[in-house]
């Protein structure tokens, strides 16, 4: 079991508030990420609940049971961090069987499970060779590997594929999820790469300055945005904003709209502009607009368009997929 | 473009180190020599090199005169003693200093560092007068406490630097892992740590043995180390530089086979730091 749950979590380094009043239902064996930019309190936020930091106030239950008093290692859960913080001094063996020798389990039970988690992660092989005589790749399964043998309640991920080439992060990407769903464990996964957390989650936890955003699977962040914040961050390339009086919506202080539905439209109909920049990926083509007072306006055509810059361009938004906001950034619901 | 190592600059550069090297070396090689010289030889004019009497009568005439191993046993003593007791006392300085600073964390270690700024003839009747009072003159213990002290800013400074390059993410992935500190200790921190232990035991013994100020100041007879035995020979019998020569050589001859040994730590140690 590994459900989690944050009740007014708050954290304040001196007069600083990191993470302002966080309420949260982590449902067991669900996979949530949290995501948001550089400084928003994200990895803060999973250090409370490994017990790494401690709150200033606010409860953390897991499984029902209110942690915040408990020391992280009692909380039953498990970390890999960003810079794998492997053992230098123990070979791959040791560094997996580290967390049981010091839970005390008998010697053959213990190399029992280091020998399954190995094979798990394809690196018996490697079992007797020390972390600087591997790969990064590597690395980052052991470090997964030291966070699976102890069969927590759920694994904490502390931004554990940014150290990674592209190719590599996708397809460790791939790899976690699938171990995560094959083992059924919760498991909370810090990132700053949203489309990380669009594809890994079962849920994202969209945080900023410290509060949670909005909380939602993947497809409702992308749908239905609770805020500008949200709209803007999920999504890529951004989300569009235009001011609504200017673009025919006066009743919204902006008006957004993502690239994808914008389509180049008929001359005369939807929104003028000309082509400043177009990038021509060949599965998609990626305009930017400059349409007047509207602004800088992104457009994400499916296939190849033969426009270039200096094009004139009418843009239609699809009208169903339009997101209205309040002066104060939150969404107008209908 | 790259530099090119022609085979011309091989030679010369090795050329040039081994003779600066031997220009170091020197004064000890010239040092040993003549403490195998007559009292005679060792002040001829030309100097003999190689060919000379070669004679051991100095170090007979030193071991007869006074007890070179009642001197080495206090040394070894005293820099031992002050450098396990610097230790004791740096170890969980260092490790609060590097894993849990304050806002003066930076401020201590810089006062620290200045008590080295002073020179220590600044402090000595003071420190004489202290010691006088306390009964701790010519003893082991108050050689061992003022050695400690002296060399401990160093010390820790080295600790300092040396536990700051350990990854904090390591040790709370131990936490994380259920070691207690104690275990965290035993199974994690000291095992990555033992290089830098190591070599700044080594280095503050060897600025232990050789410290000569407080020594010969603070001690005489009973405590006093081989500095002192090696200044007996120098201010009495005036120019004997034959007998002070094999003094000198008996006093630095363990110091530099413990350095010979261990250059490789000393080496590590002293420029743990510079390079990632």
């Amino acid at each position: 079991m590994g459900q989690i749950t944050l009740q007014r979590v708050r954290k304040s380094f001196g007069p600083v508030n990191i993470i302002k009043d966080a309420n949260l239902d982590i449902e067991n064996g669900s996979f949530v990420v949290f995501v948001g930019p550089s400084g928003c309190g994200k990895t803060t936020l999973l250090r409370l609940i490994a017990g790494l930091e401690d709150v200033s106030g606010g409860q953390i239950l897991i499984d029902g049971r209110n942690v915040v008093d408990v020391p992280p290692a009692k909380r039953g859960l498990s970390m890999v961090f960003q810079s794998y913080a492997l053992y230098p001094h123990m070979s791959v063996r040791g560094n997996i069987a580290f967390g049981l020798k010091m839970a005390g389990l008998p010697r053959p039970e213990i190399e029992r499970k280091v020998e399954a988690a190995a094979a798990t992660l394809n690196l018996t092989p490697y079992l007797d060779r020390k972390p600087r005589e591997l790969s990064g790749g590597q690395r980052q399964r052991v470090a997964i590997g030291r966070a699976i043998v102890r069969e927590p309640k759920a694994f904490l991920f502390d931004e554990p594929l940014s150290n990674l080439d592209a190719a590599l992060r996708v397809q460790m990407r791939l790899e976690v999820t699938k171990l995560q769903k094959q083992l059924g464990t919760t498991a909370v996964y810090v990132t700053h790469d949203q489309v990380e957390a669009m594809t890994m989650a079962d849920k994202i936890v969209v945080l900023n300055a410290g509060r949670i955003e909005q909380f939602g699977s993947p497809i409702e962040l992308y749908e239905r945005p609770a805020n500008l914040f949200v709209a803007g961050f999920i999504g890529s390339p951004k989300m569009n904003f235009v001011p609504g009086d200017a673009a025919g919506e006066p009743g919204a202080a902006t008006l957004g709209v993502r690239p994808e539905h914008l389509k180049i439209g008929k001359e005369g109909e939807g929104w003028p502009g000309t082509v400043s920049v177009a990038e021509h990926l060949g599965s998609d083509t990626f305009l930017y607009v400059e349409a007047g007072k509207l602004g800088m306006l992104t457009a994400r055509c499916i296939g190849e368009f033969s426009l270039k810059a200096g094009d004139h361009v009418w843009l239609s938004p699809d009208p169903a997929r339009l997101h209205r906001f309040e002066k104060d950034g939150s969404v107008i619901r209908r | 473009m790259a530099r090119r190592v022609t085979s011309r600059r091989v030679w010369v550069s090795t050329g040039a180190a081994w003779f600066f090297g031997f220009v170091i070396f020197l004064p000890i090689l010239w040092m040993v020599l003549t403490s195998f010289k007559t009292e005679l030889e060792a002040f001829a004019m030309p100097p003999t090199f190689l060919f000379f009497h070669w004679t051991t009568e100095n170090y007979a005439t030193v071991q007869g005169r006074s007890d070179y191993v009642h001197h080495a046993l206090n040394s070894i003593i005293v820099a031992g003693g002050s450098t396990l007791l610097a230790l004791l006392i740096a170890i969980p300085a260092a490790w609060s200093m590097a894993f849990a600073p304050s806002k003066r964390t930076k401020d201590i270690l810089l006062w620290m560092l200045s008590t080295k700024m002073m020179p220590s003839v600044g402090v000595l009747v003071p420190i004489y007068l202290i010691y006088r009072d306390f009964g701790l003159l010519d003893t082991r213990g108050g050689l061992v406490a003022i050695l400690c002290l002296g060399n401990l800013p160093i010390v820790i400074w080295m600790l300092f630097t040396y536990f700051k390059e350990i990854p904090k993410d390591i040790l709370e992935a131990a936490r994380m892992d259920g070691a207690t500190i104690g275990r965290e200790l035993i199974y994690v921190l000291t095992p990555m740590a033992i290089p830098g232990l190591a070599s700044t035991l080594l280095l503050n013994f060897i600025l232990a043995w050789n410290e000569a100020f407080w020594t010969l100041n603070l001690s005489t007879l009973d405590a006093a180390p081989l500095t002192v035995f090696i200044a007996s020979y120098s201010s009495p019998e005036g120019l004997f530089w034959a007998k002070l020569s094999a003094a000198s050589t008996l006093a630095i001859a363990p110091i530099i086979i413990l350095g010979w040994f261990t250059q490789r730590q000393l080496v590590r140690g002293l420029t743990f730091g510079a390079v990632k």
